[in-house]
């Protein structure tokens, strides 16, 4: 099976900090990839290698290659912002845009030109259903996101990278601000997305992990292994040496 | 212990004497100023042409004048500020190059107003031949204004937490529309608040018109941009110095005059800012 994403020989480096070395990985399609380890073993500087959100940070070097569906992200003339279409992302804590719960989904849509009312409303459901959150906030679609529960922002948050409707999902430790209620809902709907979309996430503890889990791979200071086999990881804990 | 809780009452009453200290003064001089000169505010005073040496009639022209300096110098010193403030914010990198942008800004807000007025004065004026006009005083004002509103819109830009660039990003957005759509419209509260604390400034100074804008005594409304015109604050320092036999009462209305303006400025400053302080989100 071809892998949905590559990391080949990947080095990446904070001015002299090194904070990825030389990793390989095979991401698989449609399927669940936990990226774990301890804090500061290169977990989320791996996602953001992939939607290239360290663009902007200074001081950074990379060598190796990033490939999705076998074409380099890193090569001269992608489309970033059509890259990040492609390559959705929930970041650890919930963010919402300043905003209605409607203008937060509908920003990426937008962006992207879509105008057509219908077609905009349509994406609203879809997403807010994906993320099992339709049923909570349907009725409060124009109130400000920042009145949702911390638990319901980040199922806000995953529906608005799933209006963009994108082929990965890269999760950063989606869960760290739940409660159990709402990481379960958190878990479940990722087990329903994980049909359609090829997911990477970083749990926010081992269990999560085993959870989650259809493959994982262990990160220790910035040394990454290939992922375990398919199946449940109830002993994830082996030594990257 | 019983001499650390004197020490404690005298520091007490050290500190509200010389609270009193501060505000007395300008309780005393907006007092005094409404007081003497509230009894010359009438219609005519303030639609009227000067007449009899600017003794008597209206100081329009100088209001008239006041506002058009101040708008001629928004449309320049607005979007010339906010774009400079969003590079600087937004864009610049940490590089010796605006470094020394900023530490100029800065020095910039610290010049005296007299010399912008003898600046504008060699540029607009003469090697641009404006003249004595309402456009070279514009300008000279805009200068005066732009570190004021640089820096605090910058300020402003910087406060809108990071994460919503990154959000933006994330979602396909360029760096650009990040700004627009989300990292402005948050910053703006601020922002409004630098560019009429500016303004005010510009709207209060002589130095700046001094050579620049201001007439002596021109009792019409300027027909262009190239015509000079009187404006609130010379012609108070006019009629207060240069013209003998000037009754109090007139000058005191036209210090009331402008007093009320700036005053007014600021009030809609403070009521945007505490309007939109009360619908952000984070």
């Amino acid at each position: 099976m071809e892998p949905k994403i590559r990391f080949q020989n990947v080095s990446y480096f904070y001015g002299d900090r090194p904070a990825l070395r030389d990793v390989t990985l095979d991401i698989p399609p449609n399927a669940i990839t936990v990226v774990f380890g301890p804090a500061g073993g290169g977990k989320t500087t791996l996602l953001r290698l992939i939607n290239r959100l360290n663009d902007e940070v200074e001081g950074t070097r990379m060598t190796g290659h990033v490939l999705l569906d076998g074409q380099d992200v890193y090569a001269p003339g992608v489309d970033v912002p059509h890259l990040r279409r492609r390559v959705g992302m929930v970041f650890a804590l919930p963010l919402p845009l300043p905003g209605t719960v409607r203008e937060n989904i509908l920003y990426g849509p937008k962006l992207a030109g879509v105008r057509d009312q219908a077609r905009l409303d349509e994406i609203l459901e879809r997403s807010l259903r994906l993320a099992a959150l339709w049923d909570e906030v349907k009725d409060r679609l124009d109130d400000p996101a920042s009145r949702l529960s911390g638990g319901q922002q980040q199922r806000l948050c995953i529906a608005r990278s799933l209006a963009l409707e994108p082929e990965v999902l890269l999760l950063d430790e989606p869960t760290s601000g739940l409660d159990p209620i709402s990481t379960g809902k958190v878990e479940e709907a990722l087990q329903e997305l994980k049909h359609q979309y090829t997911i990477v996430i970083v749990p926010h503890s081992v269990q999560q992990a085993a959870r989650v889990a259809d493959y994982a791979a262990f990160f220790l200071m910035g040394e990454g292994g290939m992922p375990a086999g398919p199946g449940p990881v109830h002993h994830p804990a082996r030594p990257p040496y | 212990m019983r001499n650390r809780h004197r020490v404690q009452r005298l520091g007490f009453i050290l500190l509200g004497v010389i609270s009193l200290i501060v505000v007395l003064p300008i309780l005393f001089v907006v007092g005094n100023i409404v007081v003497q000169g509230i009894g010359a505010i009438n219609w005519e005073f303030l639609t009227a042409m000067p007449r009899n040496g600017m003794k008597e009639g209206g100081i329009f022209p100088a209001i008239v004048g006041t506002l058009l300096l101040v708008l001629g110098t928004a449309v320049v010193a607005i979007p010339v500020g906010i774009g400079g403030a969003i590079y600087l914010a937004e864009y610049a990198r940490d590089t010796l190059w605006t470094r020394i942008l900023r530490l100029a800004i800065i020095n910039l807000a610290g010049v005296p107003s007299v010399v912008y007025g003898l600046f504008g004065l060699g540029l607009f004026v003469l090697f641009l031949q404006f003249g004595t006009s309402v456009l070279a005083g514009s300008l000279t004002l805009a200068i005066m204004t732009l570190p004021v509103i640089i820096s605090t819109a910058e300020e402003a830009l910087r406060a809108v937490p990071g994460e919503f660039r990154l959000v933006s990003a994330s979602l396909g957005g360029t760096r650009w529309q990040g700004i627009r759509h989300i990292v402005l419209p948050q910053a703006l509260p601020g922002i409004i608040t630098g560019v009429i604390l500016g303004l005010l400034r510009a709207a209060g100074e002589t130095a700046p018109i001094l050579f620049t804008a201001a007439a002596f005594y021109l009792p019409r409304i300027p027909r262009s941009l190239l015509e000079p015109t009187m404006a609130l604050p010379y012609h108070l320092y006019v009629i207060s110095t240069q013209v003998p036999g000037m009754p109090h009462r007139v000058q005191y209305g036209t210090a009331l005059v402008l007093l009320t303006i700036v005053l007014s400025m600021n009030a809609v400053a403070a009521i945007i800012r505490s309007y939109f302080r009360r619908r952000r989100e984070w």
